[in-house]
Parts: C-alpha cells; structure tokens; sequence
C-alpha cells in the first residue's frame, strides 16, 4: 500500500464527479472502472455511466472516436452519474474538445501533453493549440507528458513491445488520480496481478506505470493537494458494484430458482440489450438455456414455446426488436402464458440513436399489438434494482398467467452502483400456476376467482392434454369460439386479469413532502436525477416538493389518485414527449399534469429540473 | 418424463379430438391428418409427449383435431415456437405443421434456421403451390405464368423447390411424399419420429379450391408408376409399372434409362444411400423432374442442437463452482459495509 507515504492532510470533500476520456483504444472503461471499485471498497457511494462511440473502430484521435467514463463518488448518497465535472483527464485533443463543456469553471484538467501533436490537434479539429491559446485560462490544467513518462517507467522490463507500453499509459493516468483522492493503488494491483496471471512482464509494467503515477503526483507541485472523500453512511451489508443489464439478468436467475423453474431466454442481439444475453450465456452452470435466434421474432417465439413447455421463458431487447415482437405479444396475451420481455429503451423513432438514452417506447409497450391486448408494464428506476424488477416481472408474469413487458433504458442498462447483495432467501415466494391434476375437466381453461389467471399445463403431463392459439376462444372450454358476446367477455376478462394485478403490487410511496406545492412525478430511469434535483431543492429550503416515482405502469398503483390530490401542482418529468403524462390524463383526469420533457439521448440535468420545478411553485 | 410403465396401446381414436374438422371435402388435408392419427400408435410415443405446433394456413388448423398438446401460432413462426418447446423440454416429441407458404414465405427465415440448427423437429409441409386460408394467392412454390387471384395474368416470380431449400439450408431428413398416399404417409411420418434430428416431410397436397389437380400429372393413380420413382435406402432406383426403368449417374446428370435396353443392367442402377453426408446426390435428385422423386431422399444422421447444448451444460457444470445463484452473486469483488 503507497497511501502510507502521503504527508499532507487531506482536504475532505462531500462528492466528486470524475470523467475519463480519451481514444476508444485507450482504456479509459478500464481506468474508471478501477477508480470506481476502489473507491467503493473504501465505502464511498458510487454511480457511473459509460459512454462510447457507436463506431465500433472509429479513426484513431477523431471527434467521433471518443471514449468517456464518468463516475460520481461520495460520502453522501449519489444517485447519478453527475452532471458537471470535477476532474477531466483527457489523453488526446479530441477528447478534451468533446467534453470541456462537461466541466465546472475552475476545475482540474489533466492532460497527456504528448498526445497534443499537431496531427492529433487537426483531427481534433482544433485551429490552435489550446494548451498554448489561452483557451483554457478558466481551468486548472495540469500538462503531464504521459506517454514519455510510461516508457522511461518501463525502458528496463525487458521484452515489452510499443503497443503494450502505450496501452499502459491509463495506468499513470490512475496512478495520479488515486493520489490526488487519497486512494490506495492495492485493488488495481490485485486485479492487474490476476488479470495478466500469464504474464510477468505485463504485470510489472502495469504496476511499474500505476505507482510512477502515484508518485509523480505526489512530486508535482502542480497538484497542490489531495482530497479524499469519506466512506459513505450506507446500509450494512455485503455490496458489489453492479451494471444495470447484469442486475437484470441476475435477477431473472434468482427468479428461475426461486420459481423451481429453469430459464430459457430469447433474444437477438441489439444495443443496448445485448448485454443482457451476453451476461446469461455464461451461466449454463445453472442450466440457463440462452438461444441467440436468428432475429427478434424466433427470439420471442422460442421463448412462447419454452413458456409452453414449462420454463420461465424470456425474451430481451431494445425498441427497433419491440416492434418486431408486437405479434408474437399478442399471441402471449391471447394464450395467457407468462413471459418476460425486456426493453431496454433507447433513442428512436427507427433505428434512432442507438447507444442513448430515452424513455419513448412506453406507449409501444403498453400499445403496440393488434387488437385489445393488455400487458403488465414495468419500469426499473436504477442500475441495481434492475435486478428487483427483472425477478418482479418473472413473479407477476408467473403468478398472473401473462405476458409482462420491463422497460429499462440505457442509462441505467450501462450505468452502474453499488448493490447490496440480495440472497435469493430473501426475496419473495413466487408462486407458480402450474397443475397436474387432471380431474378438473377445462383444467388448463379455469381460472382463479381472484386473479383470474388460468393454469399452466404443460406438455408433457398425462391427462391435460389441450390446444391453445391465436384465435380467440371461448370462456370456458378454450375451444376457438367466434361468438360475438364471447369476445367482448374475453376482452373484459384479459383486461381485468390485468388490472387486478393491483392487488399484487405495493402501494405509490412518495418522497420528501407528503402534501403541498410541487409534486415531482417520473418513471423509470429517470429516479436518480429527480430524486437528486428534489433533494437539492429540500436542502434550499423549499419543503414543500414531494417525488413520486413509478415503477408499476400497467396496471398504475391503486393509490394514485389520493397521492396525487395532496399536491397543488403536478409535473410530469420525462425523457419523452410526454407519453406517461398521457396515461396519467387518460386515467385520472381529474387532476392536470404539467410535463418536463427532453428528447435529446440524455438523461436530465440538476439544474435544468432545479430551474423547471422553482419555476412551478 | 423418463418412466417403465409401459405405452398404452393407442388406436387413432386416442388422437382425435372432439374438434369438428373444418377443411374443404376432398382436401388432402384430411388424408395426413387421418395418416398422422394412424401412424402415432406406433411411434412408441406417449400421447402426453406430443406435440404439434403451427403457423397459420388452412393446414396449420391440424394441432386442433389431434388429442395432443398443440398450439395454433402465428403465420411462419412455428418453427421459432417449436425450438423453444424442444428445448425447454427434449423429451417431447414436437411436430411443425405448416403450409408452402407459411414456412417458405414469411416464415423463410425460420425455416432454413430450424434446418440449420438440427434441432430434433419434425416439419410436415403441406405443398399445395398457393395460399388456401386467403383464397388463393401465389406462394413461393407457385409455377412461373400460373394465373392465381393475385396473378391475374400469371405469375413472374420464379419458385422455389422445398426440398432443394431445404437441402441448401443443410437439412438432414427430407422426404417427399404424395398427398393421395396414405399408407406410405403414415410410414414416413413414423421415420421421421425416429430420427433424431430435424426432418422435412413435404407432402404433395392437392387444394380441390384453389389449386386442384396440381399434381396430378405426378400422382394419379394411372400415371404415378412412371411419373413418381420411390426411393429405398439401399435399394435400387427403380420405378415403372414392372420397375423396368432406372435411374442412373452420366457426368454430372442424372439419366432415366431402361433395363435391357442399350445393354443397361441392373447393377448400372444407381442405388439409394439415404445416409450420405454428402447431399449432392440428394440435390439432383430433388431437382429430377422426370420422375419425380419421392420416398426419403436424405437421411443423414447428426448431433441435434440439443444434444451439442447437453453436452456443453454438462461440461461447463462440472467444471463451475457455482451451484445455487447465491455462489455467483457472492463470488469475485465484493465488500462489506459495516
Ligand atoms: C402476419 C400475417 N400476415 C398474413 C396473414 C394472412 N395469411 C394467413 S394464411 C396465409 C397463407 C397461407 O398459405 P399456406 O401457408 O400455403 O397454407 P394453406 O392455407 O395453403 O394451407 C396468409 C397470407 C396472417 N395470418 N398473418
Ligand atoms: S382451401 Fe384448399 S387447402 Fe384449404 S381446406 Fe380448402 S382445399 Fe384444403
């Protein structure tokens, strides 16, 4: 540990916002990732976002090319990945033109000045230097030749070749920022010992890089302090930084074993999903079946089978593959087999902005089939508890006989936090609907008084033999009925399976202020940046800004209304063009909804919410 | 369900269900639905073990008149449902119901990919070269010029040859069978239960609405034995009434020629080998025009996908520490706060 060595007392800081940025090819997800579970093993609060070019291989040094890794840590609660930065650590021209806006006036830049060349600064498309141009007169730039100081660190390990040594330059960039916040270097150099476990050399030149880092910023008179941030108040427990896609595949596999069940999962691959299914292949220790099918329909219609069949079926994708399901829903609606469907929402109309972020595909997932066809709809709200409503959708989707389709987005999908463990001990029973009993006659047909959810034979099981399909069918035998009373009591009956869905779910809480000026409303992924902006604006002094955050969409919590009719003002906040907003109006149009809306690929910003809600009181 | 007690003895009545039968009289549909009823008995398969999935056509109303589990899909997506069931539970034996145009139109895709896989399937193709459920389209089997509902002045798009499809898409059973056949249906629906791995049966069904006699110039009784050669794994390739004529291999063509004539004797003949594994034969002989071939043309035994996804599991299990998710969610970094 090279913490010991540090002399100077730290000055202690409540949170700091930290953006890596630099060539795709230059490890900037590796050395936030590192900084970020450093500090969360220190005790920190964390959250991260990610965000790299769609290019898989863009032109080395272009605009277009950047990498960036943001992580927001704290000794208080941090429930984004922040909004302005604190420090920016840019290795190349283009990275630090494509993120200066990020960063707070006065703040610290740190710089690989040997990346500043002029065929870099062109690409960059900078006229001038803005080392040497004044530009950034405003800011606290710290020059650090990295790239020379990382090869005189290793010119003695022999056998090393160029690419290996410019690829370990992220390290020095690390070494100094574990400095700076007062962190000990011990994680990375155990993950680098295990990661290049074959490797001597690649072991020594990484560690050798990391501590010239450390202690060149220890030397430097340019950095004139170090912070630290102390450990946050969070709740006992054993923690793990997560990802929002993992949590949710996580949480599908505490649901198959909770459930008794095996998991078997459709999907084709698509941003920002794919993740989903790259994280469930992996465990066919557990016996999870992932079948990657040739596109989005075989996808959803293997998994109708599997459900048939008897497995906790699911299938996982983004919006352009949402509207190649919208059939095969219908069938899941029509033959009342649970399923689960992921959405993992991104920028649309088509093919739309495919690695950001936006909340428009509600309508499509409460709407967009054929026919009368409703589903249950959820949204997660953070990267962990992704994993709370990935097992919550298998649950309802089990217990209640029928399709249930989750919405995440990919802020949350990619962005990451701290997870305290979850034992599947802990987690509620899920009951499952299905029978072998074949006494009853109609069995797989008869429903339960209460939920109305049908039961599940499956093949198989002596005695039940059945059929079912996409034709519509009569309430009680099963058998295709085209009688027109028949349909309508079929459409009332698979609505209000829906509906009663209500009483399975719990009840809106609402945050801050119980009653009075402002309530703040929002679903999904947006939770982090609303519930930060309400808090902000509680420590000013306004109390009177109560925040309610859905999760359950279809059907709505059953106390809505009364949450709602505490507030003088309501404003619907959305990374849409007020779809939710819409659905409130249609349910409960008693009341009338403001609407905050940004379509822009990005999550919200503090201030922007902060302005818009000081604005409405 | 592994289980010793023995099979019920079924007759076809056990497969019938109480369902009314909604197919036009004198459609062959009825003759492979009776054949299928037929033939279950002697599958060795229990009648909780089967289970038929279908798109949507006329002939993808089968699942509803057997006793069975079954399931009336969507339009070309059976083969996508039918993986899943097998894979979600393998001991089940699973048939595809499905019509030219379902499987070979908008169900393209998934049909060359359930081939590919080798997923333990059975696909029953009724071929009747047009739409039946929508009154009479042109499918991708229709011929070039033929005058349907939407090709008033005779179709321009070239069609496909099932089999040679499904052959190009590496499929390891196919057979052809007529649909006025249905002994010879009940035999081949039976061979293809037993072998593991995907089959195509396509079955020359004759629409009497909107397609009738399309294959007679094949399958009437007075022409078939010198229009339709049988084919026989390990037998020769002989056909006519009194098996006079056969086929045999000149370059790169296939040739009919006549025992005793031009000094051809049997031994010229060439002989059926099914279980080749490589199809080029079995291509020209989907391709032969005169006589149509039918029988089992390929039979080529493989590793289905399920049984490559077993042995995978297994290794991957034996090798993992993790049994329960638990082990997995406390595994690698973590940290206490305390
Ligand atoms: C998505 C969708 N598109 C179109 C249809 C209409 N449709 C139903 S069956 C069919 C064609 C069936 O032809 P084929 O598969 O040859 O079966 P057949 O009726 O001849 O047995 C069509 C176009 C549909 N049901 N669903
Ligand atoms: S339309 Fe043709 S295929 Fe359909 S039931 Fe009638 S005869 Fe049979």
């Amino acid at each position: 540990m090279i913490t010991e060595k540090i002399k100077i007392e730290p000055e202690v800081l409540e949170a700091v916002v930290v953006r890596f940025v630099g060539d795709s090819g230059d490890g900037m997800q590796l050395t936030g990732t590192q900084f970020t579970d450093t500090s969360a093993m220190f005790g920190n609060d964390v959250a991260t976002f990610p965000n790299y070019p769609s290019e898989i291989r863009a032109p080395q040094g272009s605009l277009y090319g950047v990498s960036g890794f943001q992580v927001h840590i704290g000794s208080v609660e941090v429930s984004t990945p922040g909004d302005n930065v604190d420090l920016l650590v840019a290795m190349n021209p283009a990275g630090l033109k494509a993120n200066l806006h990020a960063l707070k006036p006065k703040q610290t830049i740190i710089v690989d000045t040997d990346a500043f060349t002029s065929k870099n600064l062109e690409k960059a498309a900078y006229a001038t230097n803005p080392l040497h141009d004044g530009s950034l007169d405003n800011y606290k730039v710290i020059e650090v030749p990295m790239t020379s100081l990382t090869k005189e660190a290793v010119k003695d390990i022999p056998g090393l070749d160029n690419s290996a040594i410019t690829r370990s330059k992220n390290m020095f960039s690390l070494g100094m920022i574990y400095w700076m916040y007062n962190r000990s270097t011990e994680h990375t150099i155990d993950f680098i010992n295990k990661k290049f476990k074959s490797k001597p050399q690649l072991i020594e030149a990484n560690t050798k890089v990391l501590n010239a880092g450390f202690y060149y910023a220890e030397t430097l008179e340019l950095i004139p302090n170090s912070y630290t941030i102390s450990p946050a108040k969070m709740r006992e427990g054993t923690y793990r930084i997560i990802m929002g896609n993992t949590a949710t595949a996580w949480g599908l596999l505490a649901a198959a074993e909770k459930a008794g069940l095996e998991l078997f999962l459709g999907s084709y691959p698509i941003t920002p999903a794919t993740d989903i299914l790259h994280e469930l292949v992996k465990h066919k220790h557990f016996g999870v079946k992932a079948f990657q099918a040739e596109d989005e329909i075989a996808g959803i219609t293997s998994a109708i089978g599997a459900s048939f069949a008897g497995d906790l079926a699911v299938t996982t994708t983004s919006g352009p593959g949402l509207a190649l399901k919208g059939e095969a829903i219908g069938l899941a609606v029509m033959t009342e087999l649970p399923l689960v469907i992921i959405n993992v929402q991104r920028g649309g109309p088509s093919t739309g902005l495919p690695t950001k972020t936006e909340q428009s595909d509600l309508m499509q997932a409460m709407y967009g089939r054929n026919g009368e066809s409703p589903a249950i709809v959820l949204a997660a709200s953070t990267p962990a508890n992704c994993f709370n409503y990935a097992y919550e959708a298998a649950r309802l989707a089990l217990e209640h006989m029928t399709p249930v389709i989750l919405l995440t987005d990919g802020y949350i999908a990619n962005g990451s936090a701290p997870w305290k463990i979850k034992s599947v001990s802990e987690m509620p029973e899920i009951k499952n609907r299905k029978i072998t009993d074949s006494t009853e006659k109609n069995a797989p047909f008869n429903r339960d008084p209460e939920t109305l959810a049908r039961n599940w034979a499956v093949p198989g099981t002596p005695g039940l033999e059945h059929r079912i399909g996409g034709l519509e069918k009569d309430s009680i035998t099963g058998n295709v009925s085209h009688v027109p009373e028949n349909h309508q009591t079929m459409t009332y009956i698979r609505a209000e399976k829906v509906r009663r869905v209500q009483e399975n779910i719990p009840e809106l809480k609402t945050e801050f202020a119980q009653s009075g000026d402002l309530l703040v409303v929002g679903w999904g992924g947006t939770y982090g940046s609303l519930y930060s902006a309400v808090k902000h604006l509680n420590k000013e002094g306004y109390d009177g800004i109560g925040l309610a955050h859905f999760n359950y969409i279809n059907p709505l919590p059953k106390n809505t209304a009364e949450i709602f009719s505490k507030f003088k003002t309501i404003v619907v906040c959305e990374l849409n063009g007020g779809q939710f907003a819409s659905i409130l109006r249609m349910n409960f149009g008693q009341f009338e909804y403001t609407q905050f809306n940004k379509i822009q690929g990005l999550p919200f910003a503090n201030d922007e919410l902060t302005q818009e809600f000081k604005k409405l009181i | 369900m592994e289980t010793t007690t023995p099979i019920p003895a079924y007759t076809f009545k056990d497969f019938t269900s109480d369902q009314e039968v909604r197919w036009c009289p004198g459609c062959d549909d009825y003759v492979i639905l009776r054949s299928m009823q037929k033939a279950l008995p002697d599958m060795g398969v229990r009648k909780e073990d089967v289970v038929f999935i279908s798109g949507i056509g006329c002939s993808s109303r089968f699942p509803y008149y057997m006793d069975t589990y079954g399931m009336h899909s969507i339009h070309g997506r059976a083969p996508g449902i039918a993986t899943g069931v097998k894979l979600a539970n393998p001991n089940l034996s699973v048939w595809v119901m499905t019509g030219d145009g379902d499987s070979m139109a908008i169900g393209g895709n998934h049909f060359i990919h359930a081939l590919r896989r080798n997923v333990d399937l059975n696909i029953v193709m009724f071929n009747n070269e047009i739409y039946g459920l929508t009154k009479g389209q042109f499918s991708p089997t229709s011929l070039l010029g033929q005058k349907t509902k939407s090709s008033p002045y005779g179709n321009t798009q070239p069609p496909f040859s099932p089999g040679e499809l499904a052959l190009g898409a590496n499929a390891r059973f196919f057979a052809r069978i007529a649909g006025n056949n249905p002994k010879v249906i009940s035999q081949i629906l039976i061979e293809a239960h037993q072998f593991k791995g995907t089959s195509l049966i396509e079955v020359l069904q004759n629409c009497v609405i909107f397609n009738d006699g399309c294959f007679d110039s094949v399958t009437n009784k007075d022409v078939k034995e010198d229009k339709q050669i049988f084919l026989e794994h390990g037998k020769p390739m002989l056909f006519g009434k009194d098996k006079e004529k056969g086929i045999v291999l000149k370059g790169l063509k296939l040739e009919v020629v006549t025992i005793g004539e031009n000094g051809v004797t049997l031994a010229d003949i060439l002989v059926h080998d099914a279980k080749e594994k490589d199809p080029t034969l079995h291509q020209m002989l989907v391709r032969l025009e005169h006589p149509m071939v039918t029988g089992v043309i390929r039979s080529y035994e493989d590793f289905t996908l399920e049984e490559r996804e077993d042995a995978l599991t297994a290794e991957v299990k034996a090798r993992s520490p993790f049994t329960k998710t638990d082990d997995l969610f406390f595994s690698g970094e973590t940290y206490q706060v305390k």
